[in-house]
């Protein structure tokens, strides 16, 4: 799983969770959650799936899907201060911000 | 650049101007087995067209691709697909068609991805597997679907692939 896989992560859903059971996982299982879109950068990968993308946070540990085309979507946690720090700061609150097709 | 030439020796006509310039192929996990033949399909029309492809994918299908196409005729330019994603999120590559081989549940994240990242381009999902219409049902984002149920034999999935973009077959 690229730089990713070199982390100490933890599976919160296995392979074969899809992204919406991802997404409906972190909002109801973590009061402090945040959305992103497809394409933004988390622990140096890109992160993809279909918008918007739900991250939950727990102190410093981050939760996120993490798909890969040969695996399928896994919800992995990772623990890093200075990325939590940085998803509070650039990620939205709002679900559906501005999604434009 | 190559310039394919017909079986029957003649050489391709001007481009038609519906088609794009470049086009991107994004891959999924090559075990379903009309993936392949259907990308060289696809790519040996698009060539003929003028288009410019790309095909992005993971090693393992990128690989199968290379042996398929030593000389590069179908395929020129290949990426891994993280680095695509990576080239499409600078700004530093860009399509104006994107075909997305979908199979599974991580190849509809990967064309939701694609549309969100280029969003002027014509996205067309190519939707195959034991089972389509369950995944066909999650791609409920703005794109051109082709959905058939097909594993082993891509018969019918190249029909409606020549159908959708409009070449014989």
């Amino acid at each position: 799983m690229g730089c990713i896989e070199n982390l100490p992560y933890e599976m919160i859903l296995p392979l074969g969770a899809s992204f919406k059971e991802c997404r409906e996982y972190v909002e109801k299982n973590f009061t402090e959650f945040w959305y992103v879109d497809p394409g933004y950068k988390l622990f140096d990968e890109y992160i993809i799936g279909l918008p918007p993308i739900a991250l939950g946070i727990d102190g410093a540990r981050i939760v996120f899907p993490y798909t890969k085309p040969c695996h399928g979507t896994y919800l992995l946690a990772v623990v890093d201060d200075g990325e939590a720090a940085r998803v509070r700061k650039t990620a939205r609150k709002k679900k559906f911000p501005e999604v434009k097709w | 650049m190559w310039w394919p030439v017909y079986a029957d020796g003649a050489e391709p006509m001007t481009p038609a101007p519906v088609l794009p310039e470049n086009a991107l192929l994004v891959l999924g996990c090559p075990e379903v087995p009309v993936q392949q033949a259907l990308a060289l399909h696809i790519s040996y029309h698009l060539h003929r067209h003028g288009t410019e492809v790309l095909a992005a994918g993971n090693p393992a299908v990128l690989n199968l691709l290379k042996v398929s196409d030593p000389e590069k005729r179908y395929f020129p330019e290949m990426l891994v697909l993280e680095t695509c994603i990576g080239e499409i999120v600078e700004k530093r590559r860009d399509a104006e068609l994107c075909i997305v081989f979908a199979h599974s549940d991580a190849g509809i994240s990967y064309a939701a991805t694609m549309r969100h990242l280029l969003p002027a381009a014509r996205l067309v999902v190519v939707i195959f597997g034991k089972d389509p219409e369950p995944l066909s049902a999650a791609a409920a984002f703005p794109c051109e679907k082709i959905v058939e149920k097909a594993v082993h034999n891509p018969v019918q999935l190249k029909r409606k692939i020549n159908e959708a973009f409009g070449w014989a077959a």
